[in-house]
């Protein structure tokens, strides 16, 4: 059973939410699924950009209320 | 009502004593109680060491005797907190004291793991320890030039440094006539040069402009010292004769021991800045879990809104305000010329063009700081 590990940066302009989640990515275990929360529409396409080069999952990118929600699995 | 501050950093220290004088009244009535433990008697200002790097500053600058900080009527006792026993409203010293109270506030600060990087702290200068920053600073003095590479770890506090030693250590590089015969590369671990987008948009022109390169969504993952080159969790290397590093950092160690908090960070609410699942037990500064810059000013900035709410907590049984996720931050663009960024959790920076005007601003803040450590400033 996976655990799904919230990263609640909405409103962070530093360190931004693809530096909150490169730093809880550390924390998390392979396996281990995380779901960015941002107010920056840039995190859309920045998170997966990065998650692809290191070679992590991306599962699902929606956009709620102004909120996008960027779901990733740690895979290494 | 007891009040504990663990940690005589710049959270404790402006906490403690902005407390200290709202609470001026109940604390003569014995009312009120501020006790402070830390690990050092003495404080540090950590900003300064930027400058120690790179010859500008002494160690004695950096330092003053905590007590002479504190307000008259804070109990401060240097006496590391082992262990946290939040159910019981309780610590426990290195002394083997206990500590109880009835609100207690987390301050104690992040550190940097080099060692988490293979190869790491070997093979590159640092600079947030006095020690390591001395041991940079006589490493730039041997230097006769090459190729000098800055590497940066996540999370880090100080979110500007590792710009401000970059464009430093350029005007220190001119200054001493090896410009010509050495190449500055910096790297970063996301898509652009700085985490503020408006901050890299004035940054990567500027380094373009002094022939810095550099290199962005790069991830220290390995130092090879034989071969000196910093491998990248993205598949990509750079080759360095002198590496210089902003490691990633943890919380202290007693914060991961007591279970506190994943890597040393403790969930915190964002706005009352209360441990999560806890109505009394706060947290400031580094150690918190906020998505929000790792940085004296944000402790600054959470101190002066908790402090309002325990002392309003105090007299009238309730906090009164919540903390907008306020920051501000210098930014030195090199030897005399800086800017800065203000910013909370509502509104993003939109720092200026550097200006000798405000380079002369942080040299003064410099000095002004110990009025802030106060809670004067």
């Amino acid at each position: 059973m996976t655990n799904r590990k919230l990263v609640d940066a909405r409103g962070s302009f530093c360190p931004g939410p693809l530096m909150e989640l490169i730093a809880a990515m550390k924390a998390a275990s392979i396996g281990d699924e995380l779901e960015v929360l941002s107010t920056d529409k840039g995190s859309a396409n920045e998170i997966p950009e990065w998650i692809r080069k290191v070679k992590h999952e991306h599962l699902e990118t929606k956009e709620e209320n102004g909120v996008w929600h960027v779901v990733v699995r740690k895979a290494k | 009502m007891k009040i504990l501050v663990v940690g005589g950093g710049m959270g404790g220290t402006i906490l403690a004593n902005n407390l200290a004088r709202r609470l001026a009244g109940e604390l003569r009535a014995g009312k009120a109680r501020i006790t402070m433990l830390s690990a050092s008697d003495k404080h540090m200002y950590q900003p300064g060491l930027l400058y120690l790097a790179v010859g500008r500053a002494t160690p004695d600058e950096l330092y003053r005797d905590q007590r002479s900080l504190l307000e008259p009527g804070i109990e401060f006792h240097v006496d590391p907190v082992e262990k946290f026993e939040l159910d019981k409203n309780q610590v426990t010293a290195k002394s083997g004291k206990t500590y109880g109270y009835d609100v207690i506030a987390i301050a104690t600060g992040s550190r940097p793991v080099a060692n988490e990087i293979p190869g790491l702290a070997e093979n590159a200068e640092q600079f947030y320890t006095e020690e390591s920053a001395l041991k940079m600073f006589k490493r730039l003095q041997q230097f006769q030039g090459g190729r000098v590479v800055i590497a940066v770890g996540v999370p880090h506090k100080c979110p500007m440094a590792p710009l401000e030693i970059t464009f430093m250590l350029y005007d220190y590089l001119k200054d001493r006539g090896i410009l010509d015969k050495t190449k500055v590369h910096y790297t970063y671990p996301i898509g652009r040069t700085h985490s503020l987008e408006n901050v890299a948009k004035w940054a990567t022109p500027e380094m373009e402009r002094l022939g810095i390169t550099y290199e962005t969504l790069f991830n220290m993952k390995e130092v090879d010292g034989a071969k000196k080159v910093v491998r990248s969790e993205e598949g990509s290397e750079a080759a360095f004769d002198l590496l210089i590093t902003i490691p990633a950092h943890r919380g202290m160690e007693v914060i991961e021991k007591n279970g506190l908090g994943q890597r040393g960070f403790i969930p915190t609410h964002r706005h009352r800045l209360n441990m999560e699942g806890r109505d009394n037990v706060f947290v400031v500064g580094d150690t918190t879990n906020l998505p929000i810059s790792k940085a004296g000013s944000t402790a600054h900035f959470e101190a002066e809104a908790l402090a309002e709410n325990i002392a309003a907590m105090v007299k009238m049984g309730t906090p009164v305000r919540d903390y907008d996720g306020k920051v501000f931050c210098f930014i030195e663009a090199g030897k005399d010329r800086a800017t800065y960024a203000m910013f909370n959790y509502q509104n993003p920076p939109d720092p200026k063009a550097p200006t000798r005007a405000v380079h002369w601003f942080k040299m003064a803040y410099n000095k002004l700081y110990w009025a802030s450590a106060r809670g004067l400033l």
